[in-house]
């Protein structure tokens, strides 16, 4: 077990070499000058000639990613354009929300995805399974920044009853757990929540329905075996592989919640993007991209080591 | 004579694949989910196509005076939109931004994903090594983070748009395409090919491609419904297409702010994504239960 966690620690690296390499790329393929692109348009000529000493855009790109890159691990992102503060701190304040919003999103979406699937796959071919079947077919073919306005429109313009936008009176600093704070996560969380919800329906429905054909299913049927007990041990069977589709559907909210948080204003990591991208702010842009694509990475990482440790046959796949 | 056993040999083979093809058509024609699906799909590009003699009015032609007009306003039948012009029209011609934005980058990475893949599967070796590890890369950001990361980053504009995501389809159908193409590999009449001398582009082309194209094909029709939703959320969040054109991303993006004015008349666009995403996503899966791909 070590040596399998050991190897693919190992084979991490270059996925991460890699991911920031792109996000170094991001900054170069913008059109014009790199030097512009992450100044302020009215930079003075000492500051110009101070960001050309530290980024060194007259050297060669492998010098210049070393360079980047050496700064990125020591957490210095540089400095967003718009505001002029660290993007690392940035980033890390807004982080939080979205971890909020997205944890809150996928546990909604595991228990209601779950048991759809659960259901529909258990009493394949019933009602209940077409039903099932038919909402997560909706659920992974709506555009979800819609459905977002959509409830919208439903809950606070004509109902009334939840805010719109903003998480509460805190803003984006003060968390609380408090119904105060709470209504605001309420719309995002659920209009997140159909993302995994359709996906997550339809691979446990296929498992539940897999397993249940299995010999060992019929050979506990045939000693005597309860339906209640049947269902412990099909659950069982289920677990890695529903684990690992949470654990990449958590990455996929991750980074997916951009559009999301756009339409709720909901200040996280995809509001900052958004932010990035209306001001053409690249330092903002490309800190943020670095570090939710290192938040999946790692988070792959974890989803892979703790469905093998579930279930063994995985280390020699 | 060798001309006669040529064209036999090859009527056989035509003969064979229409029949193939024939069987494929009876299957999803018995699909009603399928069929109804793809009726919505075919009428959505008829819509596209002959927007100009469908829409009554002109899309970019708008009327200060008619600003937000309600849904059932006369002469607007779908009301007006924040400048004024007919939502109908503007519904109608966006489809063809819209359905461009989304299947075209779908079909360029199916070209070029479906040939890396092929190629990194066939070789095998160190080529697939290497190829596989650098795919893994884009495959490492969650795909709406690289759309948005790479037109972010190169700006708004249609062809931004087009070139981000194609390089996010790219990574998935190289995969699939790699691994479809190495177990095609391994199986007899290709070493029987090999080994009576065929070339390798030959051989790909001859006895490869037959086996795997389905499935390819296949699983990137499954994206097209992804890169529609894609597509217009670049387009909303101010990447993508650029106003005043019509499509349906932008419009549900400058509709937003008209939220508490005319609440059912924003959420219009977003009903046309969301048709045109789940009929291809419901024609995919019609799709594939006929040609029999497993996944």
């Amino acid at each position: 077990m070590i040596s399998f966690i050991l190897r693919r620690v190992v084979y991490t690296v270059p996925i991460m070499l890699g991911v920031s390499l792109v996000c170094f790329a991001l900054v170069h393929i913008s059109p014009g000058d790199p030097l512009v692109s992450i100044l302020p348009p009215d930079a003075s000529v000492e500051l110009q000639e101070q960001m050309m000493a530290i980024y060194g855009f007259d050297r060669s790109y492998p010098e210049q990613f070393l360079r980047w890159l050496g700064r990125a691990v020591q957490g210095d992102l540089g400095n967003s354009i718009a505001t002029g503060r660290p993007v690392a701190t940035e980033v890390f304040n807004a982080v939080g929300n979205t971890l909020i919003l997205a944890v809150t999103a996928t546990i909604i979406g595991f228990t209601l995805g779950g048991l759809f699937g659960f259901v529909a796959g258990y009493f394949r071919d019933s009602w209940i399974d077409k039903l099932a079947t038919a909402i997560s077919v909706i659920g992974v073919s709506v555009p979800h920044y819609w459905l977002g306005m959509v409830m919208v429109i439903i809950f606070s313009v004509e109902l009334r009853w939840l805010p719109a936008t903003g998480a509460g009176p805190g803003g984006s600093s003060q968390w609380v757990w408090d119904w105060e704070h709470m209504q605001y996560l309420i719309l995002p969380a659920i209009t997140m929540s159909v993302i995994p919800m359709g996906i997550v329906a339809r691979t446990v429905r296929a498992l539940v329905a897999d397993i249940l054909q299995q010999e060992f299913v019929s050979g506990l049927r045939a000693k005597g075996l309860l339906d209640r007990g049947v269902l412990a041990h099909v659950i069982k069977n289920a677990a890695p592989t529903a684990l690992a589709v949470m654990g990449l559907q958590l990455g996929y909210l991750l980074g997916g919640s951009i559009l999301i948080e756009t339409v709720f204003s909901w200040p996280g990591t995809g509001f900052l993007l958004g932010q990035a991208i209306f001001q053409r702010d690249l330092p903002l842009l490309q800190g943020t991209i670095l570090v939710l694509a290192m938040f999946f990475v790692i988070l792959n990482l974890l989803v892979d080591v703790a469905q093998t440790a579930l279930d063994p046959r995985l280390q020699r796949g | 004579m060798a001309v006669t056993a040529d064209s036999i040999a090859q009527l056989a083979t035509v003969e064979k694949s229409r029949g193939y093809w024939r069987s494929v058509g009876a299957r999803f024609l018995r699909d009603k989910v399928a069929v109804c699906a793809g009726l919505v799909a075919a009428g959505l590009i008829l819509m596209a196509i002959f927007a100009p003699w469908i829409a009554p009015a002109d899309p970019l032609d708008g009327s200060m005076i008619k600003r937000l007009s309600p849904i059932g306003t006369e002469g607007y039948p779908l009301g007006a939109d924040e400048l004024g012009r007919d939502m109908l029209s503007r519904l109608i011609y966006g489809a063809r931004l819209s359905l461009f934005m989304g299947v075209v980058p779908v079909l360029i990475a199916f070209a070029i994903g479906g040939a890396i893949g092929v190629a990194a599967g066939y070789l095998g070796g160190w080529v697939n090594t290497i190829t596989m590890r650098v795919l893994d890369v884009l495959y490492a950001f969650p795909s709406v983070l690289l759309a948005i990361a790479i037109s972010g980053a190169l700006g708004a504009g249609i062809l931004n748009g087009l070139l981000s995501l194609t390089v996010v389809f790219i990574p998935p159908i190289a995969r699939v395409a790699e691994s479809v193409t190495t177990s095609v590999r391994k199986l007899e009449y290709i070493e029987a090919a090999q080994a009576s001398g065929a070339s390798s582009l030959r051989i790909v082309r001859d006895h490869v491609l037959g086996n795997v194209l389905g499935p390819i094909f296949v699983y990137a029709t499954s994206l097209i419904s992804v890169s529609m939703i894609l597509a217009a959320g670049l387009s909303f969040l101010g990447l993508g297409v650029s106003p005043p054109n019509a499509e349906w991303g932008l419009m549900l993006n400058t509709l937003r702010n008209a939220i508490y004015v005319q609440p059912w008349l924003a959420a219009l666009p977003g009903v046309m994504i969301f048709l045109t995403s789940i009929s291809f996503n419901m024609l995919s899966d019609g799709l594939r239960s006929a040609m029999d791909v497993k996944q």
